[in-house]
């Protein structure tokens, strides 16, 4: 195929760039379908940061932020003042749904048609589960504490003080002590009957003591920036869900094993899948524990 | 067709058979289902060069009206009296009446105008029309693949395009009329569905329009760097690559690393507009009303849409940049002066461009101490940007120079950069920008260096790849022709508007005769509207060049007609699908070899001759 002399002096030439990609193979040693994912997961990992981004640009432009742990404190079943358990919760599912994402991957590796099929469908009921569990909370945000993306009921004291009655005494707890409060409390103002019931209270420290003031609003971004982001993300959780039943369809019907590159669209559902796991921890950082 | 694909085997073709690798693409019959419908082969087409021809053609399209929106309110400016009642037929209730029945233009349209002059030139013309273009036709070429990695996703880049630009156009006809808030879409301008007509409609429809060109870029950008990374054929290693695909490379990537940040920018703003959210507003009175919204920050928006708009001046002109190089290293037959330190000032220039977004933000009351970081990081960038204009220059410097259009071109291209870039410097430090923002030297600066320059890569690429889309030439008197006027025409728009800019004449005013300040200019802005037209005009005749060359143009009968040595040439003068009709071809050398040990160009396919010594490059 090739004269002696271009042997030769090829050879010379690759002495130069015996480190760098000569054509034939892929320089990465994957396929390009796959590449095409990362550079697509790069783009989306933008956009995040972006929504992000705008996050720590309100939050921080705001003087106060509603405290997560009194934000989300309830779980299904009536049970109140139990912080961030049902989040938690959430998070194990999603995390546990990437364990049997790579499970699948693993099984495809294997060319075990059934176990693709087995460890998908755990994780496309993972992701159900979460996408479950994110209604519940949205349900209980909207419905249950009025949140919304205009209105944030959660506001946060920035003075010590103590709760009054209508009639201006003092209120009392169950207990019968006086209902005190520090600065940095967070408190959610309820809605009965259409009306937003702010109480009032007395200041206790700083520039204003003694005087009365009332309950107001939390700062709106939080609503809107919460929605927001836990609602893009969700919407990458449904598209990965439908993926997901897509690939593990296509796996069934033995598709891929007629094509030559295996499961390798298994292992490609699967980057965008722990991708969207990843971007729910850095969701769950600034949102549930910052 | 079928005459010209009968050709006569010639020296490369013998090389190919030799030395090319087989990939068995013609055992496939892949080609055969391209060639089976008019719908198949030409609308809906999976081929790149199809693709980039329709990319090519929807961006002259766009060319043409923003160009035509751009004479109509340099008419305003230049003769803010004369009467417009004669585009009454054809703007209908845009040109106002008064009771002497003399016409002129509404404010809103003017506005309108200039926003859709730079929103449709900087994306749909200079991103989607350029890049597209060329990226599309010349990677799977020059790097030796029979198509883009992924046709089908390549295929739906141009058609989120196209559809990007049905929504555009359809702005258009609104009763309240398109976006008219700069093609930047600050809020609360852009937010605030009641601050001005173009805010109502029109606005939803062009962050519509421009989600819809994100995803087109984003699956256009990840197509391109995939197809260069990994369908490179045997022997195109990085460093054998023509500039043409560094610098598309670098682009892609630039647009898959910003174009994602502008998403999520307007989508607030969608937000904003139309839930009543706050992201980006916070107590604004509207007629004495004060609005519910508070809390947010128009600031943010400006930072999340710079931080895209920035490097999107880079997206425009660094494919211009690879083109140029290419071209006229093939036409001085000479290497290009400092291949490497080409590319790499390619990739600082890229990485610089994501660190300086705020320096269009010096007015907008930054910490004086953060605008440090920005002016030092924009003024870096002349450093990269100042190697590639001398290593243009030194390429030109004793070369044996063909002076045919598509060089004429090139030269025209550093000489805008040059002109446009140096006033960078100036815009690009704060403190002489204070005076300067939004005045008309913003405006000469950006149109020089980013806008006539990326036009002037555009044509010199189209003078230059032309016969190998077409199979024929362009007529070259009408192209030089062309390029004279313009040439000459573009320097008399934009020259004086920089003694406007530093005479404080602020961009965007629809007339100036109010201001004590800015009377006195009236000649200037007369002469400026006057080249305007003829430059319109001269345009037009390159369109007429254009489409009339496609049919009747001089038929190429060489299948290496500018005897270049990168390997889009070794195929067949129109290449079938799969580009090659037979083997891959191997590479074996840098592209630039001209002049080498006395012979005038040496193909990248050619094998080192017995005993030639091996530069490394």
């Amino acid at each position: 195929m090739t004269t002696d002399t271009h042997t030769e002096v090829s050879h010379h030439d690759h002495v130069d760039d015996s480190q760098i990609w000569e054509g034939g193979t892929s320089p990465f040693k994957a396929s390009y379908g796959k590449l095409m994912i990362w550079y697509f997961l790069i783009s989306d990992a933008f956009t995040f940061s972006g929504f992000l981004i705008a996050y720590g640009a309100l939050r921080f432009s705001t003087p106060t932020w509603p405290l997560p742990d009194v934000v989300f404190s309830t779980f299904p079943g009536g049970i109140h003042h139990a912080p961030l358990i049902f989040v938690t919760v959430m998070t194990f599912i999603l995390i546990l749904s990437s364990v049997t994402m790579v499970r699948a991957v693993q099984e495809g590796k294997k060319e075990n048609r059934m176990g693709v099929v087995k460890w998908m469908g755990f994780t496309i009921i993972g992701g159900l589960m979460f996408l479950s569990c994110q209604a519940w909370e949205w349900t209980n945000l909207i419905a249950k504490e009025h949140m919304s993306i205009s209105t944030n009921p959660f506001g946060t004291h920035t003075t010590d003080g103590v709760y009054l009655n209508e009639d201006g005494t003092v209120a009392k707890t169950a207990d019968g002590k006086d209902e005190k409060f520090t600065a940095g409390t967070t408190y959610l103002i309820h809605k009965k009957d259409g009306e937003w019931h702010k109480r009032k209270f007395k200041i206790t420290s700083g520039e204003y003591k003694g005087q009365v003031a009332q309950e107001s609003f939390g700062p709106k971004a939080f609503g809107a920036l919460f929605f927001f982001i836990t609602g893009f993300h969700g919407f990458h959780v449904f598209s990965g869900v439908v993926f997901l039943t897509i690939v593990m369809l296509n796996a069934l019907s033995g598709l891929y094993v007629s094509r030559k590159n295996g499961y390798e669209m298994v292992e490609k559902i699967g980057l965008y899948w722990h991708f969207v796991d990843l971007v729910w921890v850095f969701v769950f950082l600034v949102f549930y524990l910052l | 067709m079928s005459t010209q694909n009968i050709e006569v085997r010639e020296e490369v073709d013998e090389i190919i058979e030799k030395n090319g690798y087989d990939d068995h693409f013609h055992d496939h019959h892949a080609s055969d289902k391209y060639k089976s419908s008019f719908v198949g082969k030409y609308i809906f087409s999976l081929d790149h060069k199809m693709i980039s021809r329709q990319f090519l053609i929807t961006g002259i399209v766009w060319a043409i009206i923003g160009a035509a929106f751009s004479v109509i309110f340099r008419l305003q400016l230049g003769f803010p009296e004369a009467d417009m009642a004669w585009l009454k037929p054809l703007l209908g209730k845009w040109i106002v009446l008064n009771d002497a029945g003399i016409g002129s233009i509404s404010q809103d349209f003017y506005y309108a105008l200039v926003t859709m002059h730079g929103t449709i030139l900087i994306f749909f013309v200079l991103t989607a029309g350029l890049s597209g273009t060329y990226s599309n036709f010349l990677i799977p070429l020059q790097v030796g693949a029979r198509d883009m990695a992924s046709p089908l996703l390549n295929m739906l880049s141009y058609w989120f395009f196209f559809l990007a630009g049905l929504v555009m156009l359809y702005s258009l006809f609104l009763s309240t009329g398109p976006f008219s808030g700069g093609w930047t879409a600050y809020p609360p301008l852009s937010a605030l569905p009641q601050a001005s007509s173009g805010s109502k409609g029109g606005m939803n429809l062009w962050i519509i329009s421009m989600t819809l060109f994100i995803v087109s870029q984003l699956l256009g950008g990840i197509n391109y760097v995939t197809t260069i990374l990994n369908l490179r054929t045997k022997g195109m290693s990085m460093w054998k690559m023509p500039l043409t695909i560094w610098s598309f490379l670098v682009t892609a990537i630039l647009g898959i690393l910003t174009f994602p940040v502008l998403f999520a920018g307007v989508l607030l703003l969608l937000f904003d507009r139309s839930m009543g959210t706050s992201f980006y507003l916070s107590e604004i009175f509207i007629q004495g009303a004060a609005l519910e919204n508070v809390g947010g920050s128009p600031i943010l928006y400006q930072h999340l849409f710079w931080f895209l708009g920035h490097p999107e001046v880079y997206i425009v002109i660094l494919p211009a940049m690879g083109i140029v190089s290419e071209i006229m290293s093939v036409n001085s037959r000479k290497p290009i002066f400092g291949y490497r330190a080409m590319a790499y000032s390619l990739m600082a220039i890229a990485f610089l461009s994501l660190l300086v977004w705020a320096h269009h933000m010096f007015t907008s009351g930054m910490n004086p101490f953060i605008t440090n970081f920005f002016v030092l990081f924009t003024l870096i960038i002349a450093m990269p940007s100042s190697i590639k204009t001398f290593n243009w220059l030194t390429t030109l410097f004793r070369g044996n120079l063909r002076l045919n259009s598509a060089m004429l071109y090139c030269i025209g291209f550093v000489s805008f950069f040059i002109s446009g870039g140096l006033t960078g410097i100036w815009v690009g430090s704060s403190t002489l920008d204070i005076p300067l923002h939004d005045t008309y030297f913003v405006v000469a600066h950006f149109h020089l260096v980013m806008g006539v320059a990326a036009f002037f890569g555009m044509f010199a690429g189209l003078s230059y790849w032309y016969p190998k889309m077409f199979g024929r030439y362009m007529n070259e008197t009408v192209l030089k022709v062309h390029f004279w006027i313009t040439l000459i025409g573009a320097y008399c728009i934009f020259w004086p508007q920089h003694y406007l800019g530093l005479a404080g004449v602020p961009r965007r005013y629809y007339r100036f005769d109010s201001f004590n300040s800015f009377t006195g200019w009236e000649g200037v802005n007369e002469f400026i509207t006057i080249s305007a037209i003829v430059v319109f005009f001269t345009q037009l005749l390159w369109v007429f060049n254009f489409f009339y060359s496609m049919w009747r143009g001089k038929k190429v009968t060489e299948r290496n007609p500018w005897h270049s040595n990168s390997i889009e040439w070794t195929t067949p003068i129109i290449p079938p699908h799969g580009n090659w009709p037979g083997k891959l071809p191997k590479v074996e050398r840098w592209p630039y070899d001209y002049g080498k040990d006395g012979k005038d160009y040496i193909t990248q396919i050619t094998p080192y001759a017995e005993g030639e010594e091996v530069i490394a490059h």
